[in-house]
């Protein structure tokens, strides 16, 4: 049996598991085949469940019985801070090295429930801290179009196992970017959902404010059925928005799309900016009017988030202490037992981190850092939402580099650290943003436009995605 | 901002440091300090609404549930085995007082 999974998409693949092509079983062996011919090199997977098989044997049931949706059977991959009952789950990190979680993530559950299989989970920067994947404490990832360079990050294996045809698609979690920077240097979609559209519950905290658990898929219509398929209300994550609360989605693709180039000036790659400009005239070219727009507040998202998120990293990761699970140091007192665990738990990113959260929560320095950013940052969110009052949607490069050498950049946090500057934005507000492929350079290495919409306006985005898609070569 | 403070954060966040380490944090917060200080520049207007905006912004204000008893799947077993030090299935740890 042969597959063609480089073209795969869960829709032709759904049919093809309905009529009888081939099996569940089937199209999951030919995932693991590639899996066994390339996971060594790229390290995109941590570790590939043992019970795949099951799952694939149970989803075929549902085709026998009828009860199949279009998410049964889809292989997909999950990133190592996604809860997944009974498994480990490490979120890349030494200190939960042999946690195994106590119950599903909601959006696991939803995966579950529908059948989908969930062939493992990927590799990750320690707590999703970082922009290219080489943080994690099980050895970095590569990018499956030159494995010289990093796959982004912190969702950097996802975004291989979907790039390198080890799964059909994938999840990973953004606080800033960290699906949409992984999409941009692996030459896919990536969706940063409206904050509250997914659950957060399972999922191991960064930034509590921030964080949104989101898709990878080849297409748009791809990461448009994951996001369907969890976009659901959740009590048990208070942050999850209820379904009559979430803005009708807009069903008519409108014409406008602001730029603003204000915030380009600078730091930008001049290929990566060239090729935006491309984008731009190619969308001018099929009609959409193209708006100069302002964001002066936006210009300090980055700094903003650098106050915020460690602020909250260094309240979230409070939790991890060597007490109640996870790696532990034994010491004579308690004291002992806290700092040696966590000393020797957190891998270097982490630990600089939490620091600087401590730092900018400290009596003396809060008013100036943590309580500024908090301001600054509502500033960002209504001069974005007052902008959707002049365009439709909001377009800027996805990330303003090419993927990256392999080491390059670790020993400069604040130029890894810019990787995310166009990411910042969108986590921010909780705007939804969705990044993708934008085409080629000479090397080989793909480029990728983001677009940014009103909140909840996803379906904005997958519109324009579809339709850039069309247009982009 | 130098190796004292470093040290105190370090004891505030209760993480020993390994002390070939300290020099090398210390000039990576001074770096990033120093991008993220451009926030002091920003003038904000003090009037208008503060507070974090993906929460406010789409209608949420308080999320309550009543206060009583619900089931959760999870596995006890899987916990309690997890705890690094027990006695009779109880967390132990070292004595506080």
């Amino acid at each position: 049996m042969m597959i063609d999974l480089k073209n795969l998409t869960i829709e032709k693949a759904h049919a093809s598991l309905k009529n009888g092509e081939y099996t569940c079983l089937e199209l999951v062996e030919e995932y693991l085949k590639v899996i066994g011919e390339k996971n060594k090199e790229l390290n995109a997977y941590l570790e590939v469940y043992d019970d795949v098989i099951r799952q694939a044997e149970e989803a075929e049931k549902k085709f026998k019985n009828g009860s199949a949706t279009k998410m049964t059977g889809i292989p997909i991959a999950i990133k190592d801070n996604i809860l997944v009952g009974g498994k480990i789950v490490s979120a890349g990190s030494k200190i939960l090295e042999n946690y195994r979680a106590s119950y599903d993530a909601t959006v696991v559950k939803i995966l579950k429930k529908e059948g989908a299989i969930l062939l493992g989970r990927t590799n990750m920067d320690e707590f999703a801290m970082g922009s290219s994947t080489q943080t994690s404490y099980y050895g970095v990832s590569r990018n499956p179009y030159d494995p010289s360079r990093v796959p982004g990050g912190s969702s950097g294996g996802s975004a291989i196992a979907v790039a390198a045809d080890m799964a059909l698609t994938a999840l990973g979690t953004e606080t800033c970017g960290s699906v949409r920077q992984p999409s941009a240097f692996c030459g896919l979609v990536g969706l940063k959902p409206t904050y509250g559209a997914l659950s957060r519950h399972g999922i191991i905290a960064m930034g509590n404010s921030l964080d949104q658990v989101s898709p990878f898929g080849k297409t748009v219509r791809d990461v448009e059925i994951v996001f369907n398929t969890l976009s659901l209300h959740d009590p048990e994550d208070s942050t999850s928005v209820p379904e009559d609360l979430r803005n009708p989605s807009r069903s008519n693709l409108k014409q406008k799309i602001g730029v603003p180039w204000h915030l380009f000036e600078e730091g930008v790659e001049k290929t990566v900016l060239e090729n935006f400009k491309q984008s731009i005239e190619k969308l001018a070219s099929v009609g959409f009017e193209i708006v100069d727009i302002k964001l002066p507040y936006s210009k300090y998202s980055l700094a903003t988030y650098y106050i915020i998120m460690p602020a909250e990293v260094s309240t979230n990761l409070s939790r991890f202490d060597g007490i109640r699970y996870g790696y532990s140091h034994k010491g004579e007192t308690l004291e002992e037992v806290y700092k040696k665990s966590r000393g020797e738990g957190f891998g270097r990113e982490a630990r600089r981190r939490i620091l600087l959260g401590t730092y900018v929560l400290s009596y003396g320095y809060y008013d100036a850092y943590y309580n500024k950013a908090v301001k600054v940052r509502r500033k960002i969110a209504d001069e974005i939402v007052k902008a959707y009052e002049r365009v439709d949607l909001i377009a800027t490069p996805t990330a303003p580099t090419l993927p990256f050498k392999l080491g390059e950049k670790l020993d400069d946090p604040v130029a890894m650290y810019l990787s995310d500057i166009f990411s910042a934005p969108a986590n921010l507000s909780g705007v939804p943003s969705l990044a993708l492929p934008s085409g080629k350079t000479s090397e080989g290495l793909p480029h990728s436009i983001q677009f940014m919409a009103p909140h909840f306006a996803e379906d904005s985005l997958f519109q324009i995605g579809k339709q850039f898609e069309k247009i982009k070569n | 901002m130098d190796i004292k403070d470093v040290e105190n954060l370090a004891e505030l966040a209760r993480i020993e440091l390994p002390e070939t380490e300290k020099e090398q944090i210390l000039k990576d917060m001074k770096g990033i300090l120093d991008y993220v200080k451009q926030i002091e520049s920003v003038k904000v207007p003090t009037d208008g609404i503060v507070g974090i905006p993906t929460l406010g912004s789409v209608g949420i204000h308080n999320a309550w549930r009543e206060d009583g008893l619900e089931a959760r799947e999870f596995s006890r077993d899987l916990i309690v085995s997890q705890f690094p030090d027990s006695q009779d299935g109880f967390l132990k740890v070292k004595k506080i007082l």
